[in-house]
């Protein structure tokens, strides 16, 4: 210390001071300057990454700068996709419904075909295009931090309409669907909300708020758990599947029943 | 039995009415006896069987004991085909199922194998009585008048016909009286009239808040994005103690917002924002709450009968049994850029009925 204080007179000392303070103010920042979530882990080499996949994948309908694509008069082969945002990449591409199988009314969800580091990168590719809602951060997305009592208000108000009052889905027109979402992860449920794909609606931070979706995932999370205390749940469909099971079962042991107590025992 | 009730054994017989009789009468098929019958280890087997269901529903008593004091009730565990389930539940179910079950199954079975198995015919026997019962009964029956002393105590005939012809008036008056009165307005009002409509109240309308349901918080017009979806409640109907499903069943609204080049209505853009327009939520067709919105095909289906309504073109019905359009509610922003009504629904929501103007 002693060596230090001898020291403080030598004509470096200012400069190594205004370095030491310069660094320091830097550091500081760093760790606490406001920042999106997203924003650090995307580099350039990502995008680049983003766009050759994009290109190789994606652009066959998409186009090849994200333009979108017609297929002939009125029909659109892939919907443009700038400002679509990462979140859009990641619910559509997470839930295996891009790559599209095969035209049709609705992208089926089906086993998932990238790699999650792939489906980031062509999301940040997508986020470099124009602005666009990003992919939720673990603590958005935690069911255990919502309320399911206020979530489930939300949900039946909001999306129980086709997605069934327990989350089992629904018919909506000319073979469209609603998903279930008995199995569906929080983030993708999150994605789903702020991005509206296909049918479904948007519903944007304005309308239900982070937390309002918190819930909602906390409230599915709640039911996709819940045991089952009248056992078999019949898809949770409601009177249309217990009608059936009981005109069915119900009715073909009794039919079964009065048969074996009127025939002939020899 | 009567002559034509019993077996015929003839081929072609004349029956009345002068057809043919094309094939004879089999008579009733042999008795087959019983393997209990026949031998003593056949009965010895059926009482094994008898006794073996009695002994299930002992066991499944025994299980429901257990199970109402050893299993504790919140106790879950996995089971295939059904998932995890509480095990009390399923203990007890099962247990009063074979308790039941093998009391029932085990009477039925040794009723069929080890009772007595005659084969008796039961004779049917002519409807009519014979004429002195016939005679009788008349005798009895007219003589319950003097005997009763009715005809001759005109006191109790009299009030005894008053107290029945009067005890018919409340069952008339429950039928006539739920025929009115008419709803009168309160089937063309609702909340957005200007607050609660009572059959006969005349509410001054003023601008209301477009407000979220549930939340019950109001929508700026910047809120609302292409593409989104708003169920909707005009402010203050939330607050209300009583009556409020009653309103809310007539009051609820959908409110999207489209590209405005989307919309083929000129009224639907002059009653809209910017795009953004409201429509009332309840089918035009039995009332169900109208809320799967395609934002694709701007499509609004109705989940109860599929009535399909097309919201770029006035919501007109596309497909299924509603009769007519949904209303639209024209709607303003206020001062400080939220949703406000600007004017009451112009048409009756929800189903129509008798009398409704066209």
């Amino acid at each position: 210390m002693n060596a230090l204080a001898a020291r403080r007179r030598h004509p470096a000392a200012i400069a190594v001071l205004i370095m030491l303070a310069l660094i320091l103010t830097g550091a500081v920042y760093a760790a606490v300057a406001p920042r999106p979530a997203e924003a650090a882990t995307v580099s350039a080499d990502q995008v680049a990454q983003g766009k050759q996949l994009f290109v190789a994948n994606c652009a066959t309908c998409h186009g090849l700068n994200a333009e979108g694509r017609s297929a002939g008069a009125g029909n659109l082969a892939g919907p443009a996709l700038a400002g679509v945002g990462s979140a859009a990449v990641d619910f559509q591409m997470g839930t295996g419904r891009m790559p599209l199988a095969g035209p049709g009314v609705q992208a089926p969800q089906k086993a998932r075909q990238f790699s999650q580091s792939d489906i980031d990168a062509i999301g940040a590719y997508i986020d470099s295009l124009a602005p666009g809602p990003t992919v939720p951060n673990a603590e958005m997305v935690d069911p255990t931090k919502g309320d399911p009592t206020l979530g489930g208000e939300i949900f039946r108000v909001n999306c129980a309409m086709c997605h069934n009052f327990a989350g089992a889905g629904g018919a909506l027109t000319r073979g469209k669907y609603a998903p279930s979402l008995f199995s569906t992860s929080p983030t993708h449920i999150y994605e789903a909300m702020e991005t509206g794909p296909e049918s479904m609606p948007v519903f944007n931070n304005q309308n239900i708020t982070p937390e309002q979706k918190r819930d909602v995932i906390a409230y599915l999370k709640a039911i996709q758990d819940a045991p089952s205390p009248g056992g078999q749940r019949l898809g949770s469909l409601g009177p249309v599947s217990e009608g059936m099971f009981a005109w069915i079962f119900g009715l073909g042991i009794l039919v079964a029943a009065a048969v074996w107590l009127g025939k002939k025992s020899a | 039995m009567n002559e034509q009730d019993q077996p015929s054994t003839e081929v072609d017989v004349v029956v009345p009415g002068g057809g043919l009789d094309r094939f004879p009468n089999p008579g009733l098929p042999a008795h087959q006896p019983r393997l209990a019958d026949l031998s003593e280890a056949g009965g010895r087997r059926a009482e094994r069987q008898v006794a073996a269901l009695f002994a299930v529903s002992i066991l499944g008593t025994l299980v429901f004991l257990v199970a109402y004091f050893a299993v504790p009730m919140d106790a879950t565990f996995y089971l295939p085909g059904v998932g995890e389930t509480y095990g009390s539940h399923v203990l007890l179910g099962v247990g009063l199922a074979l308790a039941l079950l093998g009391i029932g199954l085990g009477a039925v079975h040794w009723a069929k194998t080890l009772m007595p198995d005659t084969e008796v015919v039961e004779e049917r026997h002519p409807m009519r009585s014979s004429d002195a019962d016939r005679e009788d009964a008349v005798r009895t029956f007219l003589d319950g008048g003097p005997a009763s002393q009715i005809t001759r105590r005109p006191l109790i005939k009299y009030t005894l016909g008053g107290a029945m012809g009067l005890f018919s008036l409340p069952l008339l008056v429950q039928v006539v009286g739920s025929l009115g009165p008419n709803p009168q307005r309160s089937l063309y009002m609702t909340y957005w009239n200007g607050g609660p409509s009572d059959p006969g109240d005349h509410p001054t309308f003023k601008p209301l808040r477009l407000v979220r349901d549930p939340e019950n918080t109001p929508i700026k017009a910047t809120d609302v994005t292409i593409g989104s979806v708003f169920h909707v409640l005009p402010e203050g109907l939330l607050d209300m103690k009583d009556n409020v499903l009653e309103e809310k069943a007539k009051a609820a609204v959908i409110l999207v917002r489209m590209d405005p080049s989307v919309i083929k209505s000129q009224k639907e853009k002059d009653w809209g924002y910017e795009g953004i327009v409201a429509y009332s939520e309840i089918c035009t067709h039995v009332g169900c709450p109208v809320g799967l919105y395609e934002h694709t095909t701007h499509h609004l289906l109705c989940p109860c009968h599929q009535s399909t309504f097309d919201m770029t073109d006035d919501c007109k019905v596309v497909f299924g049994p509603a009769g007519r359009p949904l209303p639209q509610l024209k709607i303003t922003v206020d001062d400080q850029g939220y949703l406000v009504s600007a004017q009451p629904f112009t048409e009756p929501v929800g189903p129509a009925f008798w009398g409704m103007e066209k």
